[in-house]
């Protein structure tokens, strides 16, 4: 009995995305021992190099796109993966979501899973979406957790408005379908590596399979990244104009940072949306996060529950941000903000 | 360039989601309602694909009697054509709902005004997000389906309509779909043929605000009304929780200017001064 989960490349190794899945796997595999369901060791056939002897009634096995070569071991064993498929084609050059599916589909009954994990990246979500669908099983999208329950059933939590509610669901599927949110768990290593067998395993596609695939264009370059940038200086409402990113953009400057905004910032035009932080923009994950003149709807605070250090400046004492924030100052953002760029100016010998 | 754009009413939020007293609902006695936020760009996008190409936008909801509210709010947005797939208010899940709007897309298929060409969704829904109703309507009807869009472009080459049978869809013939997102840093571009089903995400366009005309012209449109029959799935909830930790409140550092210093000092602190 296994989970398979499937990992996304990052260059050489696996998506940190991936790694977080892997770990939400091991807790799920982990609980069917402690549940009493799967894993029985006199039942049915076991698949091909699953247990190691002392491990719990489910193992992980990963599938990754692309020659069994390429497959990251390394990282797969410290993750505690015990058996890798190495999806190989040659029809499949690039991201066909519905091929990607289609040979996840024929894996389940390959692997014996009992549940498919994804990332609940844009191709997490989508792959699994068509392995629903192509399966006619249901799928939970954005799980925080999931484990067996003794009645045979998952019990999960998910993730509502990207995180800013919890819904306690059961799931009843002979083979459960999860994607795991993004910022929900961390990519801890296994206790005990796990040693990889490497599966090369060769999908029966169909043209129709191949019909969407993605066509990718070279990376591209351009200043901090907002999603991974170590400070995030964000601009809301209260900046009140265009013109009034100028000091924000200085000081996110300041601090080798990016500027983020809210979501009312670019309806209005204010700023383009790759800037917007939130449910429908960018997550951001900074160690630092100065949220200037944002109430805190919770669409914004979404985007930034992966931050380490939330500081507001906000003119009303009882916004929402205030109750989300660790640190505030109530004051005017443009009297406030141009003040401390000046400090910080100060501070560096720049003045 | 016949499209149908299927939209979800959702509360408005704001600042808290408050939770109903037997943790089975968000609690909207103090809010209103909207689309989602993906959703009214999928309108948006496909009014400007109209406004090029021709064409008629139907938009679509599965909700309670009132959503026809937010039909409306999109037909004023320069929607041709309202469907209310009317519930007795339960909370569908995705399966169901995807096959109740497969259905009605089919039905339509087999109507005097055919097929469409074009089914737009919201890449998820901002309540439950459960991110699979397009892709499962899709392989209800037998169409190509992408997700996540951010950049869409539809170029007609050839024209006439040639309804796809039993589908659902079918219309201009030869009309492609050239579809992008950004993933990882990465343009990833899918060309599709039409029929299919594209969702996208909020930055696509900057939707527009309903004019005047607009707005009378939905309050008087006619909007159609179907009652698909509710079905339980493997998925069920049972209970909404807010997460802990929500409501603890900042420390003050000072007021206005007074305190910068303070806040330097925090900067320190924190390790993000050079």
């Amino acid at each position: 009995m296994t989970v398979l989960c499937l990992v996304e490349r990052d260059g050489d190794g696996a998506a940190d995305a991936s790694l977080r899945a892997l770990a939400f796997s091991r807790e799920l595999a982990a609980s069917s021992e402690a549940s009493g369901t799967g894993g029985d060791p006199g039942y049915g056939e076991e698949p091909a190099g699953s247990n190691p002897p002392g491990a719990p009634g489910e193992n992980v096995a990963a599938v990754v796109f692309g020659p069994a070569a390429e497959v990251p071991a390394g990282a797969l064993a410290v993750a505690g993966v015990t058996d890798a498929y190495a999806v190989e084609s040659d029809a499949l050059t690039g991201y066909a979501p519905l091929a990607w599916a289609r040979a996840i589909a024929e894996l389940i009954t390959a692997s014996s899973a009992t549940a498919v994990v994804a990332a609940a990246t844009d191709h997490g979500n989508e792959v699994l979406a068509h392995l629903a669908a192509i399966t006619d099983l249901p799928m939970a999208a954005n799980c925080a957790s999931a484990a067996h329950a003794s009645d045979g059933r998952y019990r999960l939590v998910r993730h509502r408005w990207a995180g800013s509610l919890l819904e306690d669901a059961a799931l009843d599927a002979p083979v459960a379908l999860l994607t795991v949110a993004v910022d929900a768990v961390a990519a801890t290593p296994a206790a005990v590596p796990a040693k990889v067998t490497v599966h090369a395993f060769r999908p029966d596609l169909t043209d129709g399979d191949l019909a969407v695939c993605a066509t990718e264009s070279a990376e591209r370059a351009g200043g901090v990244s907002l999603a991974t940038a170590r400070v995030v200086v964000g601009g809301g409402r209260g900046v009140g104009s265009p013109a009034g990113f100028g000091a924000l953009e200085e000081l996110a400057g300041l601090l080798g940072g990016a500027l983020g905004v809210s979501r009312v910032v670019t309806s209005q035009g204010w700023r383009p949306h790759k800037q917007q932080v939130g449910q429908t923009g960018t997550r951001i994950s900074p160690e630092l996060y100065l949220a200037c003149g944002i109430s805190g709807a919770i669409q914004h605070m979404a985007g930034c529950l992966s931050a380490r250090h939330i500081v507001a400046v906000n003119t009303d004492p009882d916004a929402p941000i205030i109750a989300r924030a660790d640190y505030a100052v109530i004051g005017d953002l443009n009297q406030v903000i141009p003040a401390l760029v000046t400090a910080l100016r100060e501070r560096a010998g720049l003045s | 360039m016949e499209i149908l754009v299927c939209v979800k009413r959702v509360p408005m939020v704001g600042g808290k989601v408050v939770v109903t007293p037997d943790g089975q609902d968000v609690d909207t006695r103090m809010s209103g309602f909207a689309v989602s936020p993906h959703e009214e760009c999928a309108v948006e996008e496909a009014v400007q694909i109209t406004q090029r190409l021709g064409g008629t936008v139907t938009v679509l909801t599965l909700g309670p009697a009132e959503a026809a509210d937010q039909l409306r709010d999109m037909l004023a947005l320069g929607a041709g054509h309202g469907v209310l797939l009317e519930t007795d208010g339960r909370e569908w899940g995705p399966m169901a709902t995807a096959a109740a709007i497969a259905d009605a897309a089919r039905r339509r298929g087999v109507g005097p005004d055919g097929g469409y060409d074009l089914l737009l969704f919201g890449n998820e829904a901002a309540d439950t997000g459960d991110y699979q109703v397009p892709v499962r309507v899709a392989h209800a009807l037998g169409l190509p389906c992408v997700t996540a869009i951010k950049n869409l472009e539809i170029t007609e080459s050839g024209a006439g309509a040639g309804a796809a049978g039993g589908s659902g869809a079918g219309g201009a013939a030869g009309a492609r779909a050239r579809a992008s997102r950004e993933y990882r840093g990465i343009e990833e571009a899918f060309d599709l043929a039409l029929p299919a089903v594209i969702s996208v995400k909020e930055g696509i366009n900057l939707p527009r605000y309903p004019s005047l005309p607009g707005r009378l012209r939905a309050k008087r449109a006619v909007i159609e009304q179907f009652r698909p029959e509710y079905r339980g799935e493997g998925l069920r909830k049972e209970l909404l929780r807010v997460p802990p930790g929500e409501s603890k409140r900042a420390e003050i550092l000072g007021t206005g200017t007074d305190a910068v210093p303070a806040l330097v000092r925090l900067f320190e602190e924190f390790g993000v001064l050079s």
